[in-house]
Protein backbone atom coordinates (compact mmCIF):
# COMPACT_ATOMS: atom_id res chain seq x y z
CA UNK A 1 0.00 0.00 0.00
CA UNK A 2 1.27 3.50 -1.02
CA UNK A 3 1.39 6.35 1.44
CA UNK A 4 -1.08 7.89 -0.76
CA UNK A 5 -3.50 5.06 -0.73
CA UNK A 6 -2.66 5.40 3.09
CA UNK A 7 -3.68 8.69 3.37
CA UNK A 8 -6.80 8.33 1.52
CA UNK A 9 -7.82 5.60 4.13
CA UNK A 10 -6.98 7.43 7.13
CA UNK A 11 -9.04 10.86 5.34
CA UNK A 12 -12.15 8.37 4.66
CA UNK A 13 -11.74 7.57 8.46
CA UNK A 14 -11.33 10.95 9.86
CA UNK A 15 -14.32 11.94 7.52
CA UNK A 16 -16.90 9.53 8.81
CA UNK A 17 -16.02 10.67 12.60
CA UNK A 18 -16.29 14.37 11.45
CA UNK A 19 -17.75 14.94 8.46
CA UNK A 20 -17.44 18.95 8.27
CA UNK A 21 -13.88 18.34 7.80
CA UNK A 22 -12.46 19.33 4.25
CA UNK A 23 -9.38 16.87 4.05
CA UNK A 24 -7.51 19.36 1.60
CA UNK A 25 -7.17 22.00 5.01
CA UNK A 26 -5.51 19.43 7.15
CA UNK A 27 -1.80 20.26 7.49
CA UNK A 28 0.38 16.99 7.48
CA UNK A 29 2.60 17.85 10.07
CA UNK A 30 0.30 19.68 12.89
CA UNK A 31 -1.80 18.38 15.69
CA UNK A 32 -4.88 17.04 14.41
CA UNK A 33 -6.52 18.37 17.62
CA UNK A 34 -5.19 21.65 17.36
CA UNK A 35 -6.68 21.71 13.86
CA UNK A 36 -9.94 20.03 14.16
CA UNK A 37 -12.74 20.26 16.64
CA UNK A 38 -12.41 16.87 17.43
CA UNK A 39 -12.55 15.00 21.35
CA UNK A 40 -12.02 11.94 22.88
CA UNK A 41 -14.63 9.84 21.72
CA UNK A 42 -14.28 11.79 18.11
CA UNK A 43 -10.44 10.14 18.29
CA UNK A 44 -11.73 6.59 19.94
CA UNK A 45 -14.14 6.39 17.06
CA UNK A 46 -11.03 7.42 14.34
CA UNK A 47 -8.93 4.63 16.02
CA UNK A 48 -12.02 1.80 15.21
CA UNK A 49 -12.23 3.42 12.07
CA UNK A 50 -8.61 2.97 10.89
CA UNK A 51 -8.51 -0.61 12.39
CA UNK A 52 -11.44 -1.74 10.20
CA UNK A 53 -9.54 0.27 7.52
CA UNK A 54 -6.15 -1.30 8.10
CA UNK A 55 -7.06 -4.15 9.71
CA UNK A 56 -4.23 -3.32 12.07
CA UNK A 57 -4.32 -2.90 15.95
CA UNK A 58 -3.96 0.19 17.95
CA UNK A 59 -2.58 -0.11 21.28
CA UNK A 60 -3.63 3.01 23.81
CA UNK A 61 0.14 3.43 24.15
CA UNK A 62 0.48 3.98 21.06
CA UNK A 63 -2.55 6.86 20.24
CA UNK A 64 0.51 9.76 21.29
CA UNK A 65 2.21 8.73 17.81
CA UNK A 66 -1.21 9.84 15.80
CA UNK A 67 -1.44 13.10 16.62
CA UNK A 68 -0.30 14.60 12.96
CA UNK A 69 -1.79 13.02 9.60
CA UNK A 70 1.89 12.81 9.02
CA UNK A 71 2.26 10.15 11.95
CA UNK A 72 -0.73 8.65 11.06
CA UNK A 73 0.44 7.62 7.88
CA UNK A 74 4.06 6.52 9.41
CA UNK A 75 3.13 4.29 11.87
CA UNK A 76 0.43 2.59 9.45
CA UNK A 77 2.99 2.28 6.69
CA UNK A 78 5.57 0.84 9.91
CA UNK A 79 2.74 -1.46 10.96
CA UNK A 80 1.81 -3.15 7.19
CA UNK A 81 5.56 -3.55 6.64
CA UNK A 82 5.87 -5.57 10.03
CA UNK A 83 2.52 -7.86 8.91
CA UNK B 1 -58.46 6.93 23.22
CA UNK B 2 -55.07 8.20 24.02
CA UNK B 3 -53.77 11.56 22.64
CA UNK B 4 -50.54 11.44 20.87
CA UNK B 5 -49.48 15.22 21.66
CA UNK B 6 -46.53 17.21 20.80
CA UNK B 7 -43.91 16.56 22.88
CA UNK B 8 -42.04 18.90 25.75
CA UNK B 9 -38.55 17.92 24.98
CA UNK B 10 -36.64 19.99 27.25
CA UNK B 11 -37.52 23.45 28.91
CA UNK B 12 -36.20 25.42 25.88
CA UNK B 13 -38.53 24.38 23.81
CA UNK B 14 -42.31 25.85 23.12
CA UNK B 15 -43.17 24.53 19.37
CA UNK B 16 -42.12 21.79 16.97
CA UNK B 17 -42.55 21.56 13.36
CA UNK B 18 -43.84 17.62 12.14
CA UNK B 19 -41.51 17.10 9.46
CA UNK B 20 -43.44 13.20 8.97
CA UNK B 21 -45.08 10.48 10.42
CA UNK B 22 -43.71 6.78 10.15
CA UNK B 23 -47.15 5.43 10.48
CA UNK B 24 -50.67 6.31 9.18
CA UNK B 25 -54.45 5.44 10.33
CA UNK B 26 -54.91 1.93 11.13
CA UNK B 27 -51.16 0.85 11.67
CA UNK B 28 -50.66 -0.61 15.27
CA UNK B 29 -48.12 1.11 17.70
CA UNK B 30 -46.56 -0.23 20.87
CA UNK B 31 -45.17 1.80 23.87
CA UNK B 32 -41.52 3.28 22.62
CA UNK B 33 -42.49 2.87 19.25
CA UNK B 34 -40.85 5.82 17.01
CA UNK B 35 -43.99 7.19 15.19
CA UNK B 36 -43.53 10.23 13.99
CA UNK B 37 -40.18 12.49 13.37
CA UNK B 38 -39.96 16.61 14.72
CA UNK B 39 -38.19 19.56 14.04
CA UNK B 40 -37.25 21.73 16.81
CA UNK B 41 -34.85 24.47 17.22
CA UNK B 42 -32.20 22.41 18.49
CA UNK B 43 -32.25 19.01 16.19
CA UNK B 44 -35.14 16.56 14.69
CA UNK B 45 -36.15 14.28 16.78
CA UNK B 46 -37.64 10.66 16.61
CA UNK B 47 -41.24 11.00 18.76
CA UNK B 48 -41.87 7.73 20.34
CA UNK B 49 -45.20 6.91 21.33
CA UNK B 50 -46.30 5.94 24.98
CA UNK B 51 -49.88 4.09 24.50
CA UNK B 52 -50.27 0.85 22.98
CA UNK B 53 -53.25 0.09 20.03
CA UNK B 54 -54.40 1.90 16.93
CA UNK B 55 -53.62 4.89 15.21
CA UNK B 56 -57.66 6.14 14.95
CA UNK B 57 -56.73 9.54 13.55
CA UNK B 58 -54.21 12.29 12.35
CA UNK B 59 -54.60 15.79 13.53
CA UNK B 60 -51.55 17.32 12.35
CA UNK B 61 -49.92 17.26 8.62
CA UNK B 62 -46.31 17.08 7.60
CA UNK B 63 -45.14 21.03 7.49
CA UNK B 64 -47.31 21.85 10.28
CA UNK B 65 -45.71 23.67 13.84
CA UNK B 66 -47.56 23.42 16.73
CA UNK B 67 -47.20 24.18 20.26
CA UNK B 68 -45.98 21.65 22.83
CA UNK B 69 -48.78 19.80 24.19
CA UNK B 70 -50.84 19.92 20.62
CA UNK B 71 -52.70 16.77 20.41
CA UNK B 72 -51.42 15.37 16.77
CA UNK B 73 -52.88 11.72 16.62
CA UNK B 74 -55.47 9.98 18.58
CA UNK B 75 -54.27 6.42 19.51
CA UNK B 76 -57.55 3.25 20.36
CA UNK B 77 -55.39 1.59 23.07
CA UNK B 78 -56.55 -2.20 22.94
CA UNK B 79 -59.51 -3.17 25.13
CA UNK B 80 -60.60 0.61 24.61
CA UNK B 81 -64.07 1.72 22.66
CA UNK B 82 -63.04 3.82 19.59
CA UNK B 83 -63.33 7.14 18.66
CA UNK B 84 -67.10 6.83 17.75
CA UNK B 85 -68.09 5.30 21.01
CA UNK B 86 -65.95 8.00 22.75
CA UNK B 87 -68.96 10.78 24.73
CA UNK B 88 -68.04 13.51 22.56
CA UNK B 89 -67.21 15.98 24.97
CA UNK B 90 -65.40 18.99 23.66
CA UNK B 91 -62.04 19.37 25.52
CA UNK B 92 -59.13 22.18 25.63
CA UNK B 93 -55.75 21.00 24.40
CA UNK B 94 -54.12 18.23 26.52
CA UNK B 95 -51.19 19.39 28.87
CA UNK B 96 -47.56 19.02 28.27
CA UNK B 97 -46.70 15.60 28.83
CA UNK B 98 -43.77 16.67 30.99
CA UNK B 99 -45.13 19.65 33.57
CA UNK B 100 -43.15 22.19 32.98
CA UNK B 101 -43.42 25.94 33.81
CA UNK B 102 -43.74 28.00 30.62
CA UNK B 103 -40.54 29.13 29.08
CA UNK B 104 -40.30 32.73 27.46
CA UNK B 105 -39.23 31.62 24.48
CA UNK B 106 -38.29 33.49 21.48
CA UNK B 107 -41.51 34.71 19.78
CA UNK B 108 -42.04 32.86 16.31
CA UNK B 109 -44.02 34.39 13.11
CA UNK B 110 -47.73 33.85 14.16
CA UNK B 111 -48.45 32.34 10.78
CA UNK B 112 -46.02 29.78 10.86
CA UNK B 113 -47.80 28.32 14.25
CA UNK B 114 -51.03 26.55 13.87
CA UNK B 115 -52.86 27.04 16.92
CA UNK B 116 -54.06 23.92 19.41
CA UNK B 117 -56.89 22.47 17.56
CA UNK B 118 -57.99 18.97 18.47
CA UNK B 119 -61.31 19.63 19.54
CA UNK B 120 -62.07 21.67 16.73
CA UNK B 121 -60.33 18.92 14.04
CA UNK B 122 -63.10 16.66 15.10
CA UNK B 123 -66.00 19.06 15.22
CA UNK B 124 -65.65 21.07 12.04
CA UNK B 125 -69.25 21.87 10.20
CA UNK B 126 -68.19 21.96 6.92
CA UNK B 127 -70.25 21.30 3.65
CA UNK B 128 -68.81 19.01 1.21
CA UNK B 129 -68.65 21.41 -1.75
CA UNK B 130 -66.77 23.99 0.59
CA UNK B 131 -64.47 20.92 2.04
CA UNK B 132 -63.44 20.44 -1.71
CA UNK B 133 -62.59 23.97 -2.31
CA UNK B 134 -60.48 24.56 0.91
CA UNK B 135 -58.41 21.25 0.09
CA UNK B 136 -58.39 22.60 -3.33
CA UNK B 137 -56.85 26.39 -2.41
CA UNK B 138 -54.85 24.51 0.17
CA UNK B 139 -56.83 26.46 3.33
CA UNK B 140 -56.97 24.63 6.59
CA UNK B 141 -60.89 24.57 7.61
CA UNK B 142 -59.69 24.65 10.69
CA UNK B 143 -58.92 28.29 10.35
CA UNK B 144 -61.94 29.54 8.55
CA UNK B 145 -64.96 30.72 10.83
CA UNK B 146 -68.26 29.66 9.67
CA UNK B 147 -70.65 31.46 8.88
CA UNK B 148 -73.56 29.00 8.11
CA UNK B 149 -76.24 27.67 10.61
CA UNK B 150 -74.64 26.54 13.84
CA UNK B 151 -71.24 27.88 12.41
CA UNK B 152 -70.96 25.51 9.41
CA UNK B 153 -68.55 27.01 6.87
CA UNK B 154 -70.44 27.51 3.66
CA UNK B 155 -68.28 28.16 0.21
CA UNK B 156 -68.17 31.61 0.93
CA UNK B 157 -66.57 31.49 4.19
CA UNK B 158 -63.80 29.36 1.92
CA UNK B 159 -63.75 31.82 -0.60
CA UNK B 160 -63.24 35.14 1.52
CA UNK B 161 -60.85 32.86 3.54
CA UNK B 162 -58.37 32.65 0.27
CA UNK B 163 -58.69 36.47 -0.45
CA UNK B 164 -57.65 37.03 2.78
CA UNK B 165 -54.82 34.68 2.74
CA UNK B 166 -53.73 36.13 -0.77
CA UNK B 167 -53.92 39.43 0.78
CA UNK B 168 -51.60 38.95 3.82
CA UNK B 169 -47.53 39.84 3.14
CA UNK B 170 -45.70 36.94 2.79
CA UNK B 171 -43.76 35.31 6.22
CA UNK B 172 -40.93 36.55 7.29
CA UNK B 173 -38.17 34.32 6.16
CA UNK B 174 -37.17 31.35 9.13
CA UNK B 175 -34.10 31.89 10.78
CA UNK B 176 -31.63 29.09 10.20
CA UNK B 177 -31.33 26.17 12.95
CA UNK B 178 -27.86 27.61 14.17
CA UNK B 179 -29.80 30.86 15.06
CA UNK B 180 -32.67 29.26 16.65
CA UNK B 181 -31.22 27.31 18.51
CA UNK B 182 -28.89 30.13 20.19
CA UNK B 183 -31.95 31.65 20.95
CA UNK B 184 -34.08 28.48 22.58
CA UNK B 185 -30.63 27.87 24.22
CA UNK B 186 -30.23 31.49 25.94
CA UNK B 187 -34.13 31.33 26.82
CA UNK B 188 -33.87 28.58 28.39
CA UNK B 189 -30.97 29.57 30.30
CA UNK B 190 -31.94 33.11 30.79
CA UNK B 191 -35.01 31.07 32.84
CA UNK B 192 -32.59 28.97 34.88
CA UNK B 193 -30.45 32.62 35.72
CA UNK B 194 -34.19 34.26 36.27
CA UNK B 195 -36.21 31.32 38.79
CA UNK B 196 -33.02 29.07 40.30
CA UNK B 197 -30.71 30.43 43.12
CA UNK B 198 -27.64 28.64 42.05
CA UNK B 199 -24.96 27.75 44.39
CA UNK B 200 -21.61 26.83 43.25
CA UNK B 201 -19.13 23.87 44.49
CA UNK B 202 -15.94 22.76 43.52
CA UNK B 203 -13.57 20.25 44.65
CA UNK B 204 -10.53 18.79 42.99
CA UNK B 205 -9.79 15.03 42.74
CA UNK B 206 -6.60 12.94 42.38
CA UNK B 207 -7.31 10.53 38.92
CA UNK B 208 -4.18 9.43 39.12
CA UNK B 209 -5.65 5.25 40.57
CA UNK B 210 -8.65 5.83 38.27
CA UNK B 211 -6.72 6.76 35.10
CA UNK B 212 -4.80 3.59 36.20
CA UNK B 213 -7.32 1.16 36.20
CA UNK B 214 -8.40 2.44 33.33
CA UNK B 215 -5.18 1.75 31.19
CA UNK B 216 -5.08 -1.60 32.61
CA UNK B 217 -8.86 -2.09 32.11
CA UNK B 218 -8.57 -0.88 28.42
CA UNK B 219 -5.41 -3.46 27.80
CA UNK B 220 -8.44 -6.31 28.19
CA UNK B 221 -10.51 -4.64 25.87
CA UNK B 222 -10.91 -4.76 21.90
CA UNK B 223 -10.40 -1.16 20.54
CA UNK B 224 -14.21 -1.36 19.89
CA UNK B 225 -14.69 -1.74 23.61
CA UNK B 226 -12.23 0.15 25.03
CA UNK B 227 -13.61 2.89 27.66
CA UNK B 228 -12.50 6.71 28.02
CA UNK B 229 -12.41 7.98 31.25
CA UNK B 230 -15.72 10.35 30.90
CA UNK B 231 -17.83 6.79 31.56
CA UNK B 232 -15.89 6.76 34.80
CA UNK B 233 -16.87 10.04 35.61
CA UNK B 234 -20.89 9.67 34.45
CA UNK B 235 -20.95 6.51 36.82
CA UNK B 236 -19.71 8.12 39.75
CA UNK B 237 -22.07 10.95 39.42
CA UNK B 238 -24.81 8.41 38.97
CA UNK B 239 -24.37 6.18 41.83
CA UNK B 240 -23.05 8.79 43.80
CA UNK B 241 -26.68 10.26 43.54
CA UNK B 242 -28.21 6.64 44.41
CA UNK B 243 -26.93 8.46 48.35
CA UNK B 244 -28.47 11.76 47.34
CA UNK B 245 -31.65 11.72 45.55
CA UNK B 246 -32.80 15.37 46.26
CA UNK B 247 -30.03 16.18 43.91
CA UNK B 248 -31.98 14.11 41.03
CA UNK B 249 -35.18 15.10 39.60
CA UNK B 250 -36.77 17.83 39.13
CA UNK B 251 -38.31 21.19 40.31
CA UNK B 252 -42.48 21.31 39.26
CA UNK B 253 -45.15 23.34 40.95
CA UNK B 254 -43.42 25.03 43.53
CA UNK B 255 -42.10 21.96 44.73
CA UNK B 256 -39.00 19.56 44.60
CA UNK B 257 -39.82 16.13 42.53
CA UNK B 258 -37.31 13.39 43.34
CA UNK B 259 -37.42 11.29 40.53
CA UNK B 260 -36.65 7.51 41.37
CA UNK B 261 -35.11 6.69 38.52
CA UNK B 262 -31.48 7.53 37.01
CA UNK B 263 -31.20 9.29 33.83
CA UNK B 264 -28.29 11.27 33.66
CA UNK B 265 -28.23 13.82 30.66
CA UNK B 266 -25.17 14.24 29.07
CA UNK B 267 -24.01 17.46 27.55
CA UNK B 268 -23.10 16.72 23.50
CA UNK B 269 -21.62 19.61 21.54
CA UNK B 270 -22.98 19.95 18.00
CA UNK B 271 -20.50 20.12 14.80
CA UNK B 272 -21.25 23.62 13.82
CA UNK B 273 -22.08 24.97 16.94
CA UNK B 274 -24.74 24.55 19.82
CA UNK B 275 -25.74 21.70 22.09
CA UNK B 276 -27.72 18.94 23.60
CA UNK B 277 -27.70 17.54 26.84
CA UNK B 278 -29.58 13.81 26.19
CA UNK B 279 -30.18 11.56 28.80
CA UNK B 280 -28.53 7.97 29.60
CA UNK B 281 -31.34 5.89 30.75
CA UNK B 282 -30.86 4.20 33.92
CA UNK B 283 -26.89 5.52 34.47
CA UNK B 284 -26.80 4.05 37.63
CA UNK B 285 -27.54 0.22 36.58
CA UNK B 286 -25.51 0.13 33.17
CA UNK B 287 -21.77 -1.90 33.41
CA UNK B 288 -18.92 0.90 32.38
CA UNK B 289 -18.94 -1.32 29.21
CA UNK B 290 -22.77 -0.41 28.19
CA UNK B 291 -22.66 3.04 29.50
CA UNK B 292 -19.79 3.61 26.85
CA UNK B 293 -21.70 1.53 24.38
CA UNK B 294 -25.00 3.84 25.06
CA UNK B 295 -22.42 6.95 25.57
CA UNK B 296 -20.83 6.80 21.90
CA UNK B 297 -24.19 5.69 20.28
CA UNK B 298 -25.65 9.12 21.65
CA UNK B 299 -23.51 10.77 20.62
CA UNK B 300 -23.31 9.62 16.99
CA UNK B 301 -27.15 9.84 16.74
CA UNK B 302 -26.76 13.89 18.63
CA UNK B 303 -24.59 14.54 16.07
CA UNK B 304 -26.57 12.96 13.18
CA UNK B 305 -29.85 14.58 14.20
CA UNK B 306 -31.43 11.80 15.43
CA UNK B 307 -32.22 11.39 18.70
CA UNK B 308 -35.36 10.52 20.55
CA UNK B 309 -38.10 12.18 22.03
CA UNK B 310 -37.54 10.19 25.48
CA UNK B 311 -33.70 10.91 25.84
CA UNK B 312 -34.45 15.13 25.27
CA UNK B 313 -37.45 14.95 28.30
CA UNK B 314 -36.01 12.32 30.09
CA UNK B 315 -32.83 13.58 32.18
CA UNK B 316 -33.12 14.19 35.66
CA UNK B 317 -29.25 15.82 36.29
CA UNK B 318 -27.04 16.96 33.43
CA UNK B 319 -23.47 16.25 33.30
CA UNK B 320 -20.74 18.46 31.26
CA UNK B 321 -17.11 18.42 30.75
CA UNK B 322 -15.36 21.35 28.33
CA UNK B 323 -11.94 19.79 29.70
CA UNK B 324 -11.29 18.42 26.06
CA UNK B 325 -11.61 22.28 25.43
CA UNK B 326 -8.83 23.09 28.24
CA UNK B 327 -11.22 24.53 30.53
CA UNK B 328 -9.83 23.65 34.29
CA UNK B 329 -13.41 24.45 35.92
CA UNK B 330 -16.85 24.35 34.56
CA UNK B 331 -19.81 26.13 36.46
CA UNK B 332 -22.79 25.67 34.53
CA UNK B 333 -25.97 26.64 34.55
CA UNK B 334 -29.17 24.14 35.65
CA UNK B 335 -31.10 22.90 33.02
CA UNK B 336 -34.63 23.64 33.96
CA UNK B 337 -36.53 21.87 35.98
CA UNK B 338 -33.42 19.97 36.55
CA UNK B 339 -31.82 21.18 40.06
CA UNK B 340 -28.46 20.34 39.71
CA UNK B 341 -25.48 20.04 37.57
CA UNK B 342 -21.91 18.66 37.12
CA UNK B 343 -19.07 19.57 35.69
CA UNK B 344 -15.72 18.13 35.14
CA UNK B 345 -12.74 20.18 33.82
CA UNK B 346 -9.81 18.87 32.37
CA UNK B 347 -7.25 16.47 33.81
CA UNK B 348 -4.02 18.47 34.51
CA UNK B 349 -1.14 17.22 36.68
CA UNK B 350 -0.20 19.46 39.69
CA UNK B 351 1.42 19.14 42.92
CA UNK B 352 -0.38 17.10 44.73
CA UNK B 353 0.70 16.70 48.85
CA UNK B 354 -0.26 13.53 50.51
CA UNK B 355 0.77 11.85 53.52
CA UNK B 356 3.44 14.29 53.78
CA UNK B 357 4.73 13.75 50.41
CA UNK B 358 4.63 16.30 47.33
CA UNK B 359 4.22 14.27 44.01
CA UNK B 360 2.97 15.43 40.59
CA UNK B 361 -0.63 14.00 40.05
CA UNK B 362 -3.10 14.01 37.50
CA UNK B 363 -6.11 16.18 38.96
CA UNK B 364 -9.29 16.99 37.90
CA UNK B 365 -11.82 19.49 39.14
CA UNK B 366 -15.27 18.74 39.99
CA UNK B 367 -17.73 20.99 40.32
CA UNK B 368 -21.27 21.00 41.32
CA UNK B 369 -24.28 23.82 40.47
CA UNK B 370 -27.35 23.34 42.75
CA UNK B 371 -30.12 24.63 43.45
CA UNK B 372 -31.06 26.30 46.46
CA UNK B 373 -34.78 25.44 46.89
CA UNK B 374 -33.95 22.16 46.78
CA UNK B 375 -30.15 21.41 48.35
CA UNK B 376 -27.61 23.47 49.86
CA UNK B 377 -24.07 23.72 50.06
CA UNK B 378 -23.53 21.38 53.14
CA UNK B 379 -25.48 18.62 51.31
CA UNK B 380 -23.71 19.47 47.44
CA UNK B 381 -20.11 18.96 49.38
CA UNK B 382 -21.23 15.79 50.79
CA UNK B 383 -22.43 14.63 47.08
CA UNK B 384 -18.87 15.81 45.62
CA UNK B 385 -17.17 14.21 48.51
CA UNK B 386 -19.26 10.71 47.21
CA UNK B 387 -18.43 11.52 43.60
CA UNK B 388 -14.72 11.25 44.23
CA UNK B 389 -14.78 8.31 46.80
CA UNK B 390 -16.56 6.65 43.99
CA UNK B 391 -13.44 7.07 41.22
CA UNK B 392 -11.02 6.34 44.18
CA UNK B 393 -12.17 2.69 43.24
CA UNK B 394 -12.93 2.16 39.85
CA UNK B 395 -13.22 -1.14 39.96
CA UNK B 396 -16.47 -0.84 42.04
CA UNK B 397 -18.39 1.31 39.36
Amino acid sequence: MTRDEIRSGILRALTQVAPEVDPASIKPNLRLRDQLDIDSMDLLNFVIGVHKEFKIDIPEADYPQLATLDGIIDYIAKAQAQK
Amino acid sequence: MAEFVMPQLGADMSAGKLIQWRKKVGDRVERGDIIADVETDKADIEVEVFSTGTIEKILIQPGEKVPVGTVMALIREEGKPAAAEVPAVPREVAAPTTPVAPVQAPPMPAAAVAPPRVAEALRIHISPVARKLAADLGIDPATITGTGPGGRITLEDVQQAAQAQAAKPAPAPEMDRAARMRQAIGAAMARSKREIPHYYLSTTIDMGRPLAWLTQENLKRSVEDRLVYGVLLVKAVALALRQFPDLNGFWVGGKPTPKPDIHVGVAISLRGGGLVAPAIHDTDRLSLGELMKSFRDLIQRARAGSLRSSELSDPTITVTSLGEQGVEAVFGVIYPPQVALVGFGKIVERPWASEGQITARPILTATLSGDHRVTDGHRGGLFLAAVERLLQEPSLL
